[in-house]
């Protein structure tokens, strides 16, 4: 255990870990020292000296090392003749600190008024104006006055886009640093800085494209004055007017925490709607960060293309149809159907409407099957993760290993837990055949060609020095994910990796397990409720009665329309009109996730609770309950009225899930630092965590129960061939997904389908990065364009997942350049 | 006065830039006799026995700042700080000119002394001559077998590079220099970790300036006594004094410590021009206290502890002489300007308060030099003092504070 000292804060006795901060061991005594640049999560740089302090330290007698005592017996104490910022200063035995002496006093009421001579007081106009460090602490520490002649102040740019999602306003700014710092020290890009000097220093981009990261937007919760805004909330709305709600973001498997900050307001015809996404705090998924693509695509949900009317088929039409109608409609093909119904349902549903449909299934002998890309979902509810896994502990003794993911673009969160375990020690194992952002921080890059994960996986246990750091290693952990990947190999490969797990005894103990690098935010969740994937998923539909949730076949691949028409009948629930909604026999709109209550599993099995944040659209209803009143007409009784009570059920029913409860996911304990209360000078704009941490589902192998790990299944091996290429499915963390492609900021940043070439291949079509190329894949051609990947082989060209190109596992292409150039007939 | 020059030799060797010219007149002996013949700890104790002072301004002891470095992190470096960029200053760019290889040869003999197998001359932007220069003759020095590997046959090796920076006063502080020699902004970093602890790329790192690490061959050379024979106990050695100003023969003196500003002034520099009398002296070019000169201030000792005797510090000895035609409000109005531009902007109350302190003396000389305004200038610029990150935010304070505060009649006009 780190050391403990004590030391005397403004008359008040505090013991802390040695080498803590005087800020922050004033904060655990509850004695707020003002701040700007000092953040709790980056390393201080004492610049905008606001927290100058008096600090006395015990004089000590060099020959025995005792402390020099006064005439009243109490310890010698020197003071240095200037003040001390509390944020560069550790704490040491015996100190003696004043934040509100004269002294002090005077020394943060005059950095508050150098600061103000440079800042335009346009707090009305100000996005930050409510929750702003500089308006609170002005009020707080201020002089109260200006000697400052307003006329002199410099004027500067007020819309400066950094790049299209952030804003700088040049007046506001107070060169605390904090984005520059941000960037570089915990998203690792590196991308801002700042030009000039002196009074002229000015934030700049220095990439191209403007702001090039996908964590932007943290810098504006961070940014201590109205400075850096987004694009999306500049001049959206007040502070004081929003309402916020609790809620998990369900753009990836991570599973952040965020708030909804709502407003009713007259701009949206009077509804109640979303205005931002802020993250909320919690420590061991997200700390209190989020990426870009959960901070700006909610507006999906917003979308006028939302359904609102069930719809049933009549001559060949789809009409609106009442909820009775459309429910009796589909109950009365599913009674008919019984064995033959097929629900295949999403990871994009919480575990109570899977939980639901799972019943349902099951009931009338049906099949609940996941629509999915990627397998081992299964083996990840054996082996773990399970209870007490948590990325902020991990560090030295811990390997961490990411094979076949791209977590930069994939699960952004987890790029950055990786990347600081990594900075508190950790090693990691990175193997991809082709190069992503995480590989800097690797202790050992492996690079496979594509088709050799599995045997890449198996290496890992064997003698040597990457098997040994993995093997030996105290704790290990392995995020899988499915680069290049469809159903079969992914399969294959967690299966692989699970049995290194067991094999090494990394598996039942907290740190230790494997994690789904999903493509949905619910994917584990599904697993865990006993939803399958389909390896033949054209041949599983072929004369079935199809229940679609949350997924949209029809859109994705042309192969799937052929199947959906060759099924007996097909009713699609979902938000839209999708394509599988286009050709279904029954419609039911279903509500968005945040205008209802649920919970989500993450990858790291974490359940967590989301809250409803703006009122459901009319018409429409929760997933879990539209199977309920479906069941009904089927003559199969399921809870529909309370998410919580059908989560009691699944509790019951689910072996990992047992014991849990909705009050239980609610829990929340102390965090550090602390963020999100009226100090918000302090972490920023983050909320605190009132609603509930989560909770950690047991693995097989925390319940030490016994289980056998499947045999590798051997998977057909695509290789590319002499003059053939091979396609391979890669993940864009900006898709055209549907809650990408509404999000009108984001859509700027998706750019176009595209196909990405080794150089030589490039060179031998007669192409350059940037032309386009016709793409034949799978019976469908279209037009992409040409990307150059150095890193990937000759025969290999890749191909982005949910860019309109249909691609759900590696597969034979063709590509033909304009001069008709061919490489392949 | 001296007979002969210790650092300005070239005033008495013709040639000396030359390299046979240096090696015969002693050149690189006190290097060879180092390296061959002492242990580190031995010649940083001969530097600390002569008294040697740091020339760049604050005074510290050579010796002890060299024995502050931390030994259980490797490598070490040494870098010579060829910035000189304080107005008034023009000492080291003299000395590397025209005296290069003795100074090379102190660049060496401290490399030595705390076992750094590379050192950097880190020189403002403006010196790119000057750089240029340097690196042809630290070739020569390499072709001549004095710099390179495995050095008098010993397994000692030691490389020089140069480095120019972008012409920034703030990299003259020491942190902000080793910033800019890793290629960042040049901003100063937050002190401790010491240099000594956490200096160049993180590792332990002496910072030297140009004419300390000049003195050191001829201290290796004659030994300490000899050195510490010079100037006065609490300042050893002799001093190149920049004088500028008002004087009749502005330029670099060589002289001992313990010469006194009226020597300096009237015997070396010719006296005032027109026969005016000296009102204030600047000890320590821009970044200066003023000290109102009288009789008794004309009359006293150069070295550090003396001239703080007067309310100021010697500082790197660039001597700025005020004669009876400036008024103050002038001169302020210049330092302030400098700062302001030089200010690195890091740090609040530098970056804010230099620029306040601007608005409000242009304001004061326009409009009629109001009490409120110069009240609130001296106001402004004590609110700044003892607040800021490096001492440049402290130096534009100095002048302005001692001219309001020392000649309250030319801010009442």
């Amino acid at each position: 255990m780190t050391k403990q000292v004590t030391l005397t804060i403004d008359g008040k006795q505090v013991t802390v870990p040695d080498g803590m901060l005087v800020v922050d061991a004033a904060k655990e005594a509850g004695i707020d020292i003002p701040v700007f640049c000092y953040h709790p999560k980056m390393e201080p740089v004492g610049m905008c000296r606001m927290c100058l302090v008096e600090i006395g330290r015990p004089v000590m007698d060099r020959t025995t090392g005792k402390p020099i005592l006064d005439d009243k017996g109490e310890p010698k104490l020197q003071f240095l003749p200037k003040l001390e910022t509390a944020c560069t200063n550790p704490v040491s035995e015996g100190m003696v600190v004043y934040t509100q002496s004269e002294k002090a006093e005077a020394g943060q009421k005059s950095t508050i008024e150098f600061l103000l001579t440079s800042h335009p007081l346009d707090c009305p106009i100000c996005d930050k104006g409510g929750e702003c460090p500089l308006q609170n602490l002005t009020m707080a520490y201020g002089p109260g006055k200006s000697r400052f002649l307003f006329d002199e102040k410099m004027h500067l740019a007020k819309m400066v886009p950094l790049g299209e999602l952030i804003y700088l306003d040049q007046e506001r700014c107070i060169q605390c640093a904090r984005c520059i710092r941000f960037q570089d020290e915990v998203a690792g890009d590196a991308v801002l800085g700042f030009d000039e000097r002196g009074r002229s220093t000015q934030i700049v981009s220095l990439s191209d494209p403007g702001f090039d990261s996908v964590f932007s937007g943290n810098t504006t919760d961070i940014c201590p004055v109205g400075a850096l805004t987004t694009a999306d909330f500049r001049f959206g709305a007040r502070p004081w007017e929003l309402s916020s709600s609790a809620s998990i973001c369900s753009q990836c498997p991570v599973g952040c925490n965020i708030t909804f900050n709502t407003r009713r307001e007259a701009m949206s015809d009077g509804k109640i709607v979303i205005k931002r996404v802020m993250p909320r705090q919690n420590e061991e998924v997200n700390e209190i960060w989020m990426c870009d693509k959960g901070r700006f695509a909610y507006h999906y949900a917003e979308s006028e293309k939302r359904l609102s009317k069930p719809l049933i088929r009549k001559d060949g039409k789809l009409s609106r149809a009442s909820w009775d109608a459309a429910t009796q409609a589909a109950g009365e093909a599913i009674a008919k159907a019984k064995k033959d119904l097929v629900v295949l349902a999403s990871g994009r549903l919480s575990n109570e409407d899977l939980f639901n449909l799972k019943s349902f299934a099951d009931q009338v002998e049906g099949k609940a099957v996941l629509y999915t890309h990627m397998g081992g979902g299964d083996l990840v509810s054996l082996v773990g993760v399970g209870q007490g896994t948590n990325f902020g502990a991990m560090g030295a003794g811990t390997t961490i290993v990411v094979v076949a993911s791209d977590l930069y673009e994939e699960a952004p969160v987890w790029y950055l837990r990786v990347k600081q375990a990594v900075q508190r020690g950790a090693a990691l194992i990175v193997a991809n055949p082709r190069e992503t952002k995480l590989d800097r921080y690797a202790s050992f890059v492996i690079r496979y060609s594509y088709g050799d994960e599995v045997r890449t996986v198996h290496d890992l246990t064997k003698k040597g020095k990457v098997g040994d750091a993995f093997a030996k290693a105290e704790n290990a952990v392995i995020l899988f994910g499915s680069d290049g990947l469809g159903l079969d190999g992914s399969t294959a490969l967690a299966t692989a990796c699970a049995r290194a797990l067991n094999d090494t005894e990394h598996a039942g103990k907290p740190n230790n397990g494997l994690i789904g690098v999903w493509q949905r935010a619910n994917d584990q969740g599904a697993w865990e409720i006993g939803f399958r994937p389909e390896e033949n998923l054209v041949g599983a539909l072929k004369g079935k009665t199809v229940y679609v949730v949350g997924a949209d076949p029809a859109g994705d691949d042309p192969a799937l329309v052929r199947a959906l028409h060759g099924t007996e009948f097909v009713i699609a629930q979902d938000l839209f009109e999708t394509e599988t909604a286009k050709l279904a026999d029954v419609v039911l709109p279903a509500q968005a996730y945040t205008e209802r209550e649920g919970t989500f599993t993450s990858g790291e099995r974490r359940v967590q609770r989301f809250y409803p944040a703006v009122p459901a659209l009319d018409g429409t209803r929760p997933d879990f309950a539209i199977t309920s009143q479906v069941a009904r007409q089927a003559s199969v009784i399921l809870e529909g009225t309370s998410a919580s009570v059908v989560f009691d059920i699944l509790a019951e029913d689910i072996k990992s899930f047992a014991g849990l409860n909705y009050a239980k996911l609610a829990e929340v304990k102390p965090q550090r630092p602390i963020v999100g209360r009226g100090d918000l000078y302090y972490g920023g704009t983050t909320y605190e965590n009132k609603f509930g941490l989560g909770v950690q589902l047991s693995s097989a192998a925390d319940r030490s129960e016994k289980f056998t790990l499947p045999r590798v299944q051997k998977v057909e091996e695509l290789r590319p061939k002499e003059k053939k290429l091979l396609a391979v499915p890669v993940t864009k963390l900006y898709d055209r997904g549907v809650t990408v492609e509404s999000a009108k900021l984001l859509n700027q940043r998706i750019g176009e389908a595209f196909v990405a070439l080794h150089p030589s291949a490039a060179e031998q079509l007669g192409v350059e990065a940037g032309e386009r190329v016709k793409l034949s894949l799978d019976g469908v051609s279209e037009d992409v364009v040409v990307k150059i990947d150095e890193t990937i082989s000759t025969g290999v060209v890749l191909v982005p997942r949910s860019m309109g190109l249909p691609i759900s596992a590696p597969a034979e292409a063709s590509l033909k350049a304009a001069k008709k150039v061919s490489v392949r007939a | 006065m001296l007979m002969t020059h210790i650092l300005l030799r070239h005033r008495d060797i013709p040639d000396i830039n030359k390299l046979n010219v240096y090696k015969s007149n002693g050149g690189f002996e006190a290097f060879k006799k180092v390296v061959t013949k002492m242990k580190p700890g031995e010649v940083t104790d001969a530097v600390k026995a002569s008294g040697l002072r740091g020339r760049g301004g604050a005074g510290f002891p050579t010796g002890v700042k060299w024995s502050f470095i931390d030994n259980k992190i490797w490598p070490h470096y040494v870098v010579a700080n060829a910035d000189e960029s304080e107005p008034g200053t023009f000492k080291d760019r003299e000395i590397m000119e025209s005296n290069p290889f003795q100074f090379l040869e102190g660049v060496a003999i401290a490399s030595y002394a705390v076992g750094a197998n590379a050192a950097y001359v880190y020189l403002r932007g403006e010196f790119w001559q000057v750089a240029k220069f340097l690196d042809e003759k630290i070739a020569e020095m390499g072709e001549a077998g004095v710099l390179g590997e495995n050095l008098f046959g010993t397994d000692y090796s030691l490389h020089i590079y140069t480095h120019l920076g972008a012409g920034a006063y703030i990299c003259g502080e020491e942190t902000a220099m080793l910033e800019s020699i890793e290629g960042k902004r040049g901003t100063p970093r937050i002190r401790p970790p010491f240099p000594a602890v956490y200096g160049l790329y993180g590792k332990p790192t002496v910072v030297n300036n140009v004419e300390t690490l000049t003195n050191l061959p001829m201290i290796l050379a004659n030994g300490a006594d000899w050195y510490k024979n010079m100037g006065t106990p609490d300042s050893a050695g002799v001093k190149v004094f920049s004088l500028s100003g008002r004087v009749r023969k502005p330029g670099n003196y060589e002289l001992p410590f313990g010469t006194t500003f009226r020597q300096l002034i009237y015997e070396h520099g010719g006296g005032v021009q027109e026969g005016r009398p000296v009102k204030a002296i600047m000890p320590a070019g821009a970044s200066s206290s003023f000290i109102a000169a009288d009789e008794k201030v004309l009359d006293t000792q150069m070295d550090y502890a003396a001239v703080r005797t007067l309310g100021a510090d010697l500082g790197s000895a660039s001597v700025i002489v005020i004669d009876d035609t400036v008024s103050m409000d002038w001169v302020i109005n210049k330092t302030i300007h400098f700062f302001k531009h030089e200010s690195c902007g890091k740090c609040t109350p530098c970056r804010e308060g230099t620029y306040w302190m601007m608005h409000l003396i242009e304001d004061i000389r326009d409009g009629g030099h109001s009490t409120d305004n110069v009240d609130l200038l001296l106001n402004v610029a004590k609110q700044m003092q003892n607040k800021c990150l490096c001492p440049l935010g402290e130096f534009s304070t100095m002048a302005v504070v001692t001219g309001i505060e020392r000649f309250a009649q030319d801010f009442t006009k």
